[in-house]
């Protein structure tokens, strides 16, 4: 279970630049919960993200994860109960390392740091059943190099690394926006499925607004570093992508014309 | 004949620094400059520990010494934000007054008569040096390659090609990177050890210039083994050096350039060898643009 309570973050304070990014944030995901994250460029989405992961400590308010308060705990220590990938393939993997390694690495999150050898026979055995659901053909190529991969198939190795120490949080941040269509596709699908399998409570940014409400079980809208909607249940259901435009628009007191330009359908 | 004994002799314990050169450089992609340091000093360490009596002593002393090197350059890299380059500058520069006060406050000491793990036992003939030369570097060659694929040493791997990656499976990177830096100057220190045996004395300025060297072995190996796994770098790392030090041989023996040139023509090495990507990328653009052009007429 992930708490969020009073998060404030201000990014250049004291300069022109100053800029509010998250403005007294509360929301809490129960177990097993899968969020989708909408809004427009700079609502704080990411920074959300950053802030629950430990990439800057925020200015006020406090995150706890599973009961235990995280909010000054160090990013690489949390790391062990979060899950994350970002938009950019090259950001979650080590190139010169082969698949099997990358996952041993994200693997020893279960295991203390220790002088044995990496890759144990069980593991990769372990590595590969977990590699052959995808179908991808990824499980017959262990010692290749991650860099001879394309983006999409390094999404999917860095989806399962992200998962496969079974995170008390998942954090996806735009994770198919750098894939074409037909790859995005089923890197969602992947994730769905990783997510339904493990029961893992997940947050994810997207700026499809379609697969926002059909992924996941609550839509939240950001707008200024406020959360300015928070739907689920049967009225998630039930809302037409025009219907939550106007939402947007109304609660965000912007034009509809600029909605067609930040949130593609 | 002594020619290319004294070469390989030379080479296997150059290697060392190599293999030392390679972590930094190639693995962690740093280029550490701590190295001109830490070489000298596991030289000093070395020879003022075998004078004293304790040669075998003097080679693990060494080993310490230059971690310590190591871990002053990875505090000021990582802990202090201070530029990976500066960061070494600074420690080999600090070093050279250490270096000084480990032997006694002088420029040189002799190892004439004293016993070194090179005269140990058996008569020194040349074989027996060559093989003790040989067994030193393939056991930490042997260690290295081992190493290299446990948790920690993935994780090394890992910090030099993407940090983010490593920091997101609850790594400190920040250690790693320091661990890291030891073992290379351990490993430059350890050379810089046996050399002070082999050839019998310790010079204040034996390291001047030492990285460079060897990374001149490091690419030179690669021309040989390629770049494919770690472990055929470390093979490559020392037998670049090897190579390096029989071009060097045979070049100073038919006099093709003096002595006091050997750096020159190292830098020279490792600069062309650095510049070739770049230079065959451009003429490869050139050659399209004339083809293009060529082409261009016909229509």
């Amino acid at each position: 279970m992930l708490k969020i309570i009073n998060a404030s973050k201000i990014f250049s304070l004291g300069t022109p630049n100053e800029h509010l990014a998250l403005d007294k944030i509360s929301v809490t995901l129960p177990p097993g919960d899968f969020v989708t994250i909408i809004g427009s460029n700079g609502a704080g989405k990411s920074t959300l993200m950053n802030g629950i992961s430990g990439s800057f400590w925020l200015d006020e308010g406090n995150i706890s994860l599973d009961g235990m308060d995280i909010t000054f705990v160090k990013e690489h220590k949390r790391a062990k109960l979060i899950g994350r990938l970002f938009q950019d393939p090259m950001k979650g993997t080590a190139p010169s390392l082969t698949i099997e390694e990358n996952l041993a690495l994200a693997y020893s999150r279960k295991k203390k740091m220790s002088l044995s050898i990496a890759v144990q026979k069980k593991e990769r055995e372990f590595f590969k059943d977990a590699l052959s659901e995808f179908n991808m053909g990824l499980e017959d190529r262990m010692h290749t190099k991650v860099g001879l991969l394309s983006g999409g198939q390094r999404q999917v190795v860095t989806l399962l690394m992200a998962t496969i120490a079974l995170p008390k949080l998942l954090l996806l941040d735009e994770h198919t926006a750098a894939l074409d269509p037909a790859t995005a596709q089923k890197v969602l699908e992947i994730t769905s499925s990783i997510v339904s399998k493990n029961k893992l409570t997940t947050m994810m940014i997207t700026h499809n607004i379609q697969s926002a409400l059909k992924m996941g079980n609550r839509t939240i809208m950001m707008n200024e570093g406020k959360i300015i909607l928070d739907i689920s249940g049967e009225e998630r259901g039930k809302i037409t992508i025009p219907e939550l435009m106007e939402m947007y628009s109304k609660k965000a007191n912007v034009d509809l014309d600029d909605d067609n330009i930040l949130l593609s359908k | 004949m002594t020619l290319l004994i004294g070469s390989l002799q030379l080479g296997l314990i150059y290697g060392l620094l190599a293999l030392g050169v390679y972590i930094a450089f190639r693995i962690l992609s740093i280029p550490d400059l701590t190295a001109d340091g830490s070489f000298t000093l596991g030289l000093a360490v070395s020879a003022v520990l075998t004078v004293a009596g304790h040669p075998i002593l003097g080679i693990f002393a060494a080993l310490v010494a230059g971690a310590v090197a190591g871990t002053i350059t990875g505090l000021l890299q990582t802990k202090m934000k201070v530029h990976p380059i500066l960061a070494g500058i600074i420690t080999m520069t600090g070093l050279y007054s250490i270096n000084l006060f480990i032997m006694g406050v002088s420029s040189n000491v002799s190892l004439i008569g004293n016993e070194t793990i090179f005269s140990m036992g058996a008569n020194a003939s040349n074989i027996t040096k060559t093989l003790i030369a040989a067994i030193i570097s393939v056991i930490v060659f042997m260690i290295l390659m081992w190493f290299f694929k446990t948790q920690l040493g993935l994780s090394i791997r890992a910090t030099g090609n993407n940090e983010d990656m490593v920091r997101a499976s609850s790594i400190n990177v920040d250690r790693v990177k320091i661990i890291a830096i030891a073992i290379s100057n351990s490993c430059v220190a350890l050379s810089g050890a046996v050399l002070a045996q082999y050839q019998g004395f310790a010079d204040i300025s034996s390291g001047v210039g030492i990285m460079v060297i060897g990374l001149a072995s490091v690419i030179i190996g690669e021309v040989f083994l390629g770049k494919r796994s770690v472990t055929l770098g470390f093979a490559a790392a020392i037998i670049g050096s090897i190579v390096y030090r029989f071009i060097i041989a045979l070049a100073l023996r038919s006099s093709i350039f003096p002595a006091y040139a050997l750096k020159l023509v190292s830098a020279f090495i490792v600069a062309m060898a650095l510049s070739i990507p770049v230079i065959k990328k451009n003429m490869q653009q050139r050659k399209i643009i004339r083809e293009g052009r060529k082409s261009a007429k016909n229509y």
